[in-house]
Protein backbone atom coordinates (compact mmCIF):
# COMPACT_ATOMS: atom_id res chain seq x y z
CA UNK A 1 0.00 0.00 0.00
CA UNK A 2 2.85 2.86 0.80
CA UNK A 3 4.45 1.51 -1.67
CA UNK A 4 1.61 2.21 -4.38
CA UNK A 5 1.25 5.44 -2.67
CA UNK A 6 5.07 6.41 -3.45
CA UNK A 7 5.13 5.11 -7.23
CA UNK A 8 1.68 7.45 -7.47
CA UNK A 9 3.85 10.51 -6.42
CA UNK A 10 6.52 9.62 -7.89
CA UNK A 11 4.53 9.86 -11.82
CA UNK A 12 3.65 12.83 -10.59
CA UNK A 13 5.61 15.51 -12.17
CA UNK A 14 6.11 17.09 -9.02
CA UNK A 15 9.88 18.69 -9.64
CA UNK A 16 10.72 16.35 -6.39
CA UNK A 17 12.36 13.85 -8.34
CA UNK A 18 13.32 13.86 -11.95
CA UNK A 19 14.48 10.61 -14.53
CA UNK A 20 18.38 11.24 -15.44
CA UNK A 21 20.74 9.47 -17.65
CA UNK A 22 24.33 9.39 -16.63
CA UNK A 23 27.07 7.14 -17.95
CA UNK A 24 28.67 5.32 -14.76
CA UNK A 25 32.16 3.70 -15.33
CA UNK A 26 31.40 3.45 -18.85
CA UNK A 27 27.58 2.22 -18.60
CA UNK A 28 24.79 3.86 -19.71
CA UNK A 29 21.92 4.40 -16.69
CA UNK A 30 18.83 5.55 -16.42
CA UNK A 31 17.24 6.18 -13.39
CA UNK A 32 14.60 8.05 -11.53
CA UNK A 33 15.90 9.58 -8.28
CA UNK A 34 14.32 12.27 -5.82
CA UNK A 35 15.54 15.35 -6.39
CA UNK A 36 17.26 15.42 -2.91
CA UNK A 37 18.87 12.36 -3.54
CA UNK A 38 23.44 13.14 -3.52
CA UNK A 39 25.45 11.40 -5.91
CA UNK A 40 26.94 9.58 -3.33
CA UNK A 41 23.72 8.09 -2.08
CA UNK A 42 23.07 7.29 -6.04
CA UNK A 43 25.99 5.53 -6.75
CA UNK A 44 26.31 3.87 -3.34
CA UNK A 45 22.48 2.64 -3.07
CA UNK A 46 21.03 2.62 -5.85
CA UNK A 47 23.72 1.45 -8.15
CA UNK A 48 25.27 -0.48 -5.50
CA UNK A 49 28.65 0.63 -6.04
CA UNK A 50 30.27 0.97 -2.25
CA UNK A 51 33.61 1.97 -3.34
CA UNK A 52 32.85 5.45 -2.87
CA UNK A 53 32.91 6.97 0.96
CA UNK A 54 31.12 8.97 2.76
CA UNK A 55 33.33 10.63 5.62
CA UNK A 56 32.47 13.50 7.11
CA UNK A 57 28.94 14.14 5.05
CA UNK A 58 30.26 18.22 4.61
CA UNK A 59 32.42 18.52 1.73
CA UNK A 60 35.52 18.70 3.84
CA UNK A 61 37.45 15.04 3.66
CA UNK A 62 36.89 14.10 0.42
CA UNK A 63 36.62 10.28 0.76
CA UNK A 64 33.65 10.50 -1.26
CA UNK A 65 35.58 12.08 -4.15
CA UNK A 66 34.59 10.78 -7.78
CA UNK A 67 35.39 12.37 -11.17
CA UNK A 68 31.90 14.22 -13.58
CA UNK A 69 33.37 14.41 -16.85
CA UNK A 70 36.70 14.56 -15.87
CA UNK A 71 36.87 16.72 -12.87
CA UNK A 72 36.82 15.49 -9.07
CA UNK A 73 34.06 16.03 -7.21
CA UNK A 74 32.97 15.78 -3.58
CA UNK A 75 29.95 13.64 -4.68
CA UNK A 76 27.65 14.20 -0.55
CA UNK A 77 27.59 17.75 -2.42
CA UNK A 78 26.50 17.41 -5.59
CA UNK A 79 22.84 16.45 -6.22
CA UNK A 80 22.04 12.90 -8.33
CA UNK A 81 20.14 15.34 -10.63
CA UNK A 82 22.61 17.62 -11.72
CA UNK A 83 24.96 14.67 -13.16
CA UNK A 84 22.43 14.01 -15.70
CA UNK A 85 23.83 13.82 -19.23
CA UNK A 86 27.40 13.28 -17.69
CA UNK A 87 29.89 10.72 -17.10
CA UNK A 88 30.83 9.65 -13.85
CA UNK A 89 34.38 7.74 -12.68
CA UNK A 90 34.39 6.04 -9.83
CA UNK A 91 36.98 3.69 -8.36
CA UNK A 92 34.94 0.74 -9.71
CA UNK A 93 35.72 2.25 -12.95
CA UNK A 94 39.77 2.36 -12.67
CA UNK A 95 40.18 -1.54 -13.59
CA UNK A 96 40.52 -2.33 -16.48
CA UNK A 97 39.97 -5.78 -18.52
CA UNK A 98 41.22 -7.32 -15.09
CA UNK A 99 44.30 -4.92 -14.90
CA UNK A 100 45.02 -2.38 -12.08
CA UNK A 101 45.15 1.11 -13.01
CA UNK A 102 48.51 2.81 -12.42
CA UNK A 103 47.44 4.68 -9.63
CA UNK A 104 45.81 1.56 -8.38
CA UNK A 105 49.41 -0.39 -8.59
CA UNK A 106 51.10 2.59 -7.02
CA UNK A 107 48.51 2.85 -3.79
CA UNK A 108 49.53 -1.26 -3.40
CA UNK A 109 53.33 -1.03 -3.94
CA UNK A 110 54.29 2.23 -2.16
CA UNK A 111 51.67 1.14 0.76
CA UNK A 112 49.72 4.05 -0.37
CA UNK A 113 46.97 3.40 2.91
CA UNK A 114 46.52 1.83 6.13
CA UNK A 115 42.93 1.69 7.10
CA UNK A 116 41.53 2.71 2.82
CA UNK A 117 38.87 4.86 3.90
CA UNK A 118 40.21 7.73 2.17
CA UNK A 119 41.42 5.45 -0.61
CA UNK A 120 39.19 5.50 -3.32
CA UNK A 121 38.87 9.45 -2.95
CA UNK A 122 42.24 9.83 -2.64
CA UNK A 123 42.84 7.76 -5.91
CA UNK A 124 40.24 9.40 -8.25
CA UNK A 125 41.80 12.82 -7.01
CA UNK A 126 45.09 11.21 -8.39
CA UNK A 127 44.08 10.26 -11.43
CA UNK A 128 42.58 13.63 -12.08
CA UNK A 129 45.74 15.18 -11.16
CA UNK A 130 47.86 12.80 -13.56
CA UNK A 131 45.67 13.42 -16.32
CA UNK A 132 46.29 17.13 -15.67
CA UNK A 133 50.12 16.88 -14.89
CA UNK A 134 51.83 13.56 -15.97
CA UNK A 135 54.76 14.90 -13.76
CA UNK A 136 54.00 16.36 -11.03
CA UNK A 137 56.35 17.86 -8.19
CA UNK A 138 55.88 16.69 -4.42
CA UNK A 139 54.73 20.02 -3.75
CA UNK A 140 52.24 20.04 -6.53
CA UNK A 141 51.12 16.34 -5.36
CA UNK A 142 50.43 17.80 -1.81
CA UNK A 143 48.58 20.63 -2.85
CA UNK A 144 46.72 18.57 -5.61
CA UNK A 145 45.06 15.60 -2.56
CA UNK A 146 44.93 18.83 0.13
CA UNK A 147 41.20 18.12 -0.28
CA UNK A 148 41.43 14.44 0.81
CA UNK A 149 42.30 13.77 4.32
CA UNK A 150 44.02 10.33 5.53
CA UNK A 151 44.16 10.45 8.81
CA UNK A 152 46.13 7.00 9.36
CA UNK A 153 49.12 7.34 6.55
CA UNK A 154 50.89 11.08 7.21
CA UNK A 155 50.31 11.31 3.51
CA UNK A 156 54.22 10.26 2.79
CA UNK A 157 53.49 7.27 1.29
CA UNK A 158 50.57 8.44 -1.06
CA UNK A 159 52.81 11.10 -2.92
CA UNK A 160 55.52 7.81 -2.94
CA UNK A 161 52.21 6.05 -4.28
CA UNK A 162 51.45 9.19 -6.83
CA UNK A 163 54.85 9.40 -7.62
CA UNK A 164 54.85 5.65 -8.53
CA UNK A 165 51.84 5.94 -10.43
CA UNK A 166 53.49 8.91 -12.80
CA UNK A 167 56.67 6.86 -13.44
CA UNK A 168 54.64 3.91 -14.90
CA UNK A 169 52.19 5.85 -16.86
CA UNK A 170 55.27 8.24 -18.27
CA UNK A 171 56.99 4.51 -19.20
CA UNK A 172 53.58 3.49 -20.88
CA UNK A 173 51.62 6.21 -22.63
CA UNK A 174 49.73 3.92 -24.53
CA UNK A 175 46.67 2.69 -22.92
CA UNK A 176 46.16 5.18 -20.05
CA UNK A 177 43.09 6.62 -18.21
CA UNK B 1 22.43 12.70 5.55
CA UNK B 2 20.00 13.68 2.93
CA UNK B 3 19.08 17.54 2.21
CA UNK B 4 15.43 18.20 3.09
CA UNK B 5 13.09 17.58 0.36
CA UNK B 6 12.63 20.16 -2.33
CA UNK B 7 11.02 21.05 -5.69
CA UNK B 8 14.07 21.10 -8.34
CA UNK B 9 13.98 23.50 -11.32
CA UNK B 10 17.19 23.66 -14.13
CA UNK B 11 16.31 26.89 -16.11
CA UNK B 12 18.19 27.72 -19.15
CA UNK B 13 18.13 30.98 -19.35
CA UNK B 14 18.26 33.88 -16.09
CA UNK B 15 15.48 35.28 -17.28
CA UNK B 16 13.98 31.84 -16.60
CA UNK B 17 15.66 31.56 -13.44
CA UNK B 18 14.51 35.02 -12.02
CA UNK B 19 11.27 34.12 -12.89
CA UNK B 20 11.35 31.48 -10.40
CA UNK B 21 13.11 33.03 -8.03
CA UNK B 22 10.11 36.15 -8.32
CA UNK B 23 7.09 33.55 -8.69
CA UNK B 24 8.64 31.42 -5.49
CA UNK B 25 9.98 34.64 -3.37
CA UNK B 26 11.48 33.80 -0.27
CA UNK B 27 10.97 30.09 -0.49
CA UNK B 28 13.44 29.52 -3.82
CA UNK B 29 17.29 29.42 -3.27
CA UNK B 30 19.78 29.67 -6.06
CA UNK B 31 21.79 26.53 -6.52
CA UNK B 32 25.09 27.29 -7.84
CA UNK B 33 27.88 25.37 -6.80
CA UNK B 34 26.41 24.08 -4.15
CA UNK B 35 29.46 23.89 -2.07
CA UNK B 36 27.92 25.34 0.99
CA UNK B 37 24.04 25.42 -0.02
CA UNK B 38 24.06 21.62 0.19
CA UNK B 39 26.13 20.86 3.47
CA UNK B 40 23.97 24.03 5.02
CA UNK B 41 20.49 22.32 3.74
CA UNK B 42 21.97 18.48 5.28
CA UNK B 43 22.48 20.55 8.67
CA UNK B 44 18.86 21.76 8.27
CA UNK B 45 20.47 25.24 8.61
CA UNK B 46 18.90 26.21 5.45
CA UNK B 47 15.74 24.67 4.05
CA UNK B 48 14.35 26.00 0.94
CA UNK B 49 11.27 24.80 -0.67
CA UNK B 50 12.66 25.12 -4.27
CA UNK B 51 15.79 25.15 -5.67
CA UNK B 52 16.92 26.70 -8.89
CA UNK B 53 19.95 24.93 -10.37
CA UNK B 54 21.76 27.67 -12.51
CA UNK B 55 24.21 25.29 -13.52
CA UNK B 56 22.93 24.83 -17.18
CA UNK B 57 22.28 28.68 -17.84
CA UNK B 58 24.54 28.83 -21.84
CA UNK B 59 27.27 31.76 -21.46
CA UNK B 60 27.58 32.17 -17.26
CA UNK B 61 31.21 30.72 -17.01
CA UNK B 62 33.86 33.50 -18.26
CA UNK B 63 36.66 35.14 -17.41
CA UNK B 64 37.24 37.94 -20.21
CA UNK B 65 38.81 41.62 -20.08
CA UNK B 66 37.31 44.18 -22.08
CA UNK B 67 38.85 47.96 -21.85
CA UNK B 68 37.09 48.65 -18.20
CA UNK B 69 37.01 45.03 -16.87
CA UNK B 70 37.33 41.97 -16.06
CA UNK B 71 34.48 40.20 -16.43
CA UNK B 72 33.75 37.18 -14.23
CA UNK B 73 30.43 35.56 -15.10
CA UNK B 74 28.39 34.18 -12.03
CA UNK B 75 28.95 29.98 -12.57
CA UNK B 76 32.61 30.41 -13.03
CA UNK B 77 34.57 27.91 -10.99
CA UNK B 78 36.63 29.19 -8.41
CA UNK B 79 39.50 26.94 -9.46
CA UNK B 80 39.30 29.06 -12.62
CA UNK B 81 40.49 32.22 -11.22
CA UNK B 82 44.17 30.86 -10.28
CA UNK B 83 44.23 29.02 -13.36
CA UNK B 84 43.29 32.41 -15.93
CA UNK B 85 46.11 34.20 -17.15
CA UNK B 86 44.85 37.47 -17.64
CA UNK B 87 43.89 36.86 -13.87
CA UNK B 88 47.42 36.02 -12.98
CA UNK B 89 49.16 38.20 -14.89
CA UNK B 90 47.12 41.09 -13.68
CA UNK B 91 44.96 40.47 -10.81
CA UNK B 92 46.98 38.84 -8.49
CA UNK B 93 44.87 39.18 -6.18
CA UNK B 94 42.31 37.40 -7.51
CA UNK B 95 44.54 34.29 -8.31
CA UNK B 96 45.89 34.46 -4.63
CA UNK B 97 42.67 33.73 -3.40
CA UNK B 98 41.50 31.52 -5.95
CA UNK B 99 44.24 29.33 -4.41
CA UNK B 100 42.98 29.58 -0.83
CA UNK B 101 39.47 29.12 -0.76
CA UNK B 102 38.34 26.05 0.65
CA UNK B 103 40.42 22.69 -1.16
CA UNK B 104 40.99 22.09 -4.68
CA UNK B 105 38.10 19.92 -4.78
CA UNK B 106 35.58 21.83 -3.73
CA UNK B 107 36.99 24.66 -6.11
CA UNK B 108 35.98 23.06 -8.72
CA UNK B 109 32.33 23.09 -8.28
CA UNK B 110 32.41 26.15 -5.90
CA UNK B 111 31.40 29.58 -8.23
CA UNK B 112 32.88 33.04 -7.90
CA UNK B 113 28.98 34.31 -8.15
CA UNK B 114 28.40 31.83 -5.02
CA UNK B 115 31.40 33.00 -3.47
CA UNK B 116 30.63 36.20 -3.41
CA UNK B 117 27.00 36.57 -3.37
CA UNK B 118 26.35 33.85 -0.51
CA UNK B 119 27.38 37.05 2.07
CA UNK B 120 29.43 34.74 4.64
CA UNK B 121 32.21 36.95 6.28
CA UNK B 122 34.45 33.77 5.92
CA UNK B 123 34.10 33.62 1.64
CA UNK B 124 37.59 35.01 0.24
CA UNK B 125 36.40 36.94 -2.46
CA UNK B 126 34.40 39.57 -1.21
CA UNK B 127 37.56 41.46 0.52
CA UNK B 128 39.46 41.32 -2.33
CA UNK B 129 36.39 42.71 -4.61
CA UNK B 130 35.78 45.15 -1.71
CA UNK B 131 40.32 45.96 -2.09
CA UNK B 132 39.62 45.91 -6.03
CA UNK B 133 36.59 48.22 -6.32
CA UNK B 134 34.59 45.78 -7.92
CA UNK B 135 30.75 46.23 -8.86
CA UNK B 136 28.43 43.26 -9.45
CA UNK B 137 25.25 42.81 -11.92
CA UNK B 138 22.21 41.68 -10.59
CA UNK B 139 19.35 40.46 -12.96
CA UNK B 140 15.73 40.81 -11.11
CA UNK B 141 12.53 40.63 -12.58
CA UNK B 142 12.57 44.58 -13.26
CA UNK B 143 15.86 44.40 -14.69
CA UNK B 144 19.15 44.52 -14.54
CA UNK B 145 20.86 46.96 -11.39
CA UNK B 146 25.06 47.55 -10.69
CA UNK B 147 25.53 47.74 -7.34
CA UNK B 148 29.24 48.53 -5.93
CA UNK B 149 30.89 45.96 -3.65
CA UNK B 150 31.12 48.24 -0.93
CA UNK B 151 27.89 48.92 0.61
CA UNK B 152 26.41 45.40 -0.69
CA UNK B 153 27.42 43.81 2.57
CA UNK B 154 24.59 44.16 5.09
CA UNK B 155 25.39 41.34 7.61
CA UNK B 156 25.57 37.85 7.90
CA UNK B 157 24.01 36.11 4.96
CA UNK B 158 22.41 39.02 4.08
CA UNK B 159 23.68 41.36 0.54
CA UNK B 160 21.90 44.05 -1.71
CA UNK B 161 20.91 41.07 -3.52
CA UNK B 162 17.15 40.83 -3.51
CA UNK B 163 15.59 37.09 -2.99
CA UNK B 164 14.22 37.75 -6.65
CA UNK B 165 16.97 38.64 -7.77
CA UNK B 166 20.19 36.88 -9.14
CA UNK B 167 24.08 38.07 -9.40
CA UNK B 168 25.20 37.15 -13.19
CA UNK B 169 28.54 39.34 -13.83
CA UNK B 170 31.25 40.09 -11.41
CA UNK B 171 33.01 42.97 -12.41
CA UNK B 172 37.04 44.26 -11.24
CA UNK B 173 37.96 47.75 -12.69
CA UNK B 174 41.21 46.80 -15.51
CA UNK B 175 43.88 47.92 -13.08
CA UNK B 176 45.96 50.85 -14.54
CA UNK B 177 50.26 51.81 -14.48
CA UNK B 178 51.84 50.64 -11.17
CA UNK B 179 48.45 48.65 -9.55
CA UNK B 180 49.54 45.59 -7.35
CA UNK B 181 47.56 43.95 -5.55
CA UNK B 182 47.43 40.73 -3.13
CA UNK B 183 45.42 38.36 -1.03
CA UNK B 184 46.54 36.74 2.21
CA UNK B 185 44.82 33.87 4.49
CA UNK B 186 45.95 32.98 7.65
CA UNK B 187 43.98 29.45 8.63
CA UNK B 188 44.46 26.33 10.58
CA UNK B 189 44.25 24.16 7.99
CA UNK B 190 43.11 24.05 4.32
CA UNK B 191 39.60 23.92 3.66
CA UNK B 192 39.17 25.98 6.83
CA UNK B 193 38.09 29.80 6.63
CA UNK B 194 40.44 31.91 6.71
CA UNK B 195 41.21 33.32 10.74
CA UNK B 196 42.16 36.79 8.68
CA UNK B 197 42.25 37.10 5.15
CA UNK B 198 43.17 40.38 4.00
CA UNK B 199 42.94 41.65 0.45
CA UNK B 200 45.38 44.55 0.02
CA UNK B 201 45.06 46.92 -3.68
CA UNK B 202 48.07 49.71 -3.91
CA UNK B 203 48.60 52.16 -7.26
CA UNK B 204 51.94 53.46 -7.09
CA UNK B 205 53.49 56.70 -8.68
CA UNK B 206 57.07 56.00 -10.46
CA UNK B 207 58.58 57.71 -7.29
CA UNK B 208 57.28 55.19 -5.03
CA UNK B 209 54.70 57.30 -3.56
CA UNK B 210 51.05 55.77 -2.89
CA UNK B 211 48.36 57.46 -5.19
CA UNK B 212 45.33 55.15 -3.35
CA UNK B 213 44.91 52.02 -1.84
CA UNK B 214 41.84 49.68 -0.80
CA UNK B 215 42.36 47.25 2.16
CA UNK B 216 39.65 44.34 2.62
CA UNK B 217 38.93 42.36 5.40
CA UNK B 218 37.90 38.60 5.36
CA UNK B 219 35.86 36.57 8.73
CA UNK B 220 36.87 39.47 11.52
CA UNK B 221 33.27 41.28 11.47
CA UNK B 222 29.68 39.94 10.74
CA UNK B 223 30.63 40.29 7.08
CA UNK B 224 33.64 41.32 5.02
CA UNK B 225 35.21 44.54 5.75
CA UNK B 226 36.18 47.17 3.62
CA UNK B 227 38.67 49.16 5.91
CA UNK B 228 38.19 52.80 4.53
CA UNK B 229 40.59 54.61 7.21
CA UNK B 230 43.26 52.32 6.10
CA UNK B 231 42.99 52.98 2.69
CA UNK B 232 42.13 56.29 2.77
CA UNK B 233 45.38 57.15 5.28
CA UNK B 234 47.48 55.53 2.56
CA UNK B 235 46.76 57.90 -0.47
CA UNK B 236 49.44 60.57 -0.82
CA UNK B 237 52.03 58.42 1.52
CA UNK B 238 55.40 57.16 0.31
CA UNK B 239 56.26 54.10 1.29
CA UNK B 240 58.07 52.85 4.04
CA UNK B 241 57.52 50.24 6.60
CA UNK B 242 56.31 53.05 9.08
CA UNK B 243 53.83 53.77 6.64
CA UNK B 244 52.42 50.58 6.40
CA UNK B 245 52.18 49.86 10.33
CA UNK B 246 50.41 53.06 10.95
CA UNK B 247 47.59 51.42 8.25
CA UNK B 248 47.88 48.14 9.53
CA UNK B 249 46.58 49.61 12.70
CA UNK B 250 43.87 51.24 11.21
CA UNK B 251 42.70 48.34 9.56
CA UNK B 252 42.81 46.30 12.78
CA UNK B 253 40.55 48.71 14.43
CA UNK B 254 37.93 48.38 11.60
CA UNK B 255 37.81 44.53 12.40
CA UNK B 256 35.20 43.50 14.61
CA UNK B 257 35.86 39.73 15.11
CA UNK B 258 34.19 37.30 17.29
CA UNK B 259 35.97 34.83 19.61
CA UNK B 260 35.96 31.10 18.36
CA UNK B 261 38.08 28.00 17.67
CA UNK B 262 40.34 30.09 15.55
CA UNK B 263 41.42 32.32 18.22
CA UNK B 264 39.66 35.22 20.63
CA UNK B 265 39.33 38.92 19.73
CA UNK B 266 42.40 39.94 20.82
CA UNK B 267 44.27 37.62 18.80
CA UNK B 268 42.21 37.88 16.27
CA UNK B 269 43.00 41.70 15.74
CA UNK B 270 46.60 41.63 16.33
CA UNK B 271 46.17 38.93 13.49
CA UNK B 272 44.75 41.44 11.13
CA UNK B 273 47.58 44.12 11.95
CA UNK B 274 50.21 41.85 10.81
CA UNK B 275 48.66 40.50 8.24
CA UNK B 276 47.67 43.60 6.73
CA UNK B 277 50.99 45.10 6.92
CA UNK B 278 52.49 41.32 4.76
CA UNK B 279 49.79 42.13 2.47
CA UNK B 280 50.34 45.71 2.04
CA UNK B 281 54.20 44.76 1.27
CA UNK B 282 53.56 42.15 -0.96
CA UNK B 283 51.03 44.28 -3.02
CA UNK B 284 53.54 47.05 -3.25
CA UNK B 285 56.62 44.81 -4.73
CA UNK B 286 54.04 43.42 -6.98
CA UNK B 287 53.17 47.32 -7.86
CA UNK B 288 57.05 47.79 -8.25
CA UNK B 289 57.56 45.09 -10.64
CA UNK B 290 58.17 41.84 -8.49
CA UNK B 291 56.16 38.83 -7.93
Amino acid sequence: MAIDAVEVQSAMPNHRSKTIHVTVNGVPRESHVEARTLLVSYLREHLKLTGTHIGCDTGHCGACTVLVDGTPVKSCMFLAVQSDGSEVRSVEGLETGGKLHPVQEGFHKEHGLQCGYCTPGMMMTSVALLAANPNPTEDEIRRGISGNLCRCTGYVNIVKAIQSAAKEMAAAPKGGP
Amino acid sequence: MYPPNFEYYVPSTVEEAVGLLDQHQGDAKILAGGQSLIAMMKLRLAQPAILVDINRIPNLAYVREDDKFLRIGATTRTAELSRSTIVQARYPILSDAGREIADPIVRNRGTVGGNVSHGDPGNDLPACLLAMGAEFEIHGPKGIRTLPARGFYQDTFVTSVATNEMMTEIRVPRPGAGTGSAYSKMERKVGDFATVGVGARVVVDSSGKILNAGIGLTNVGPTAIYATAASDFLAGKTDSDAVLAQAAVLARDASAPSPDNRGPVDFKKDMVRIWTRRTLRKALDRAKGGK
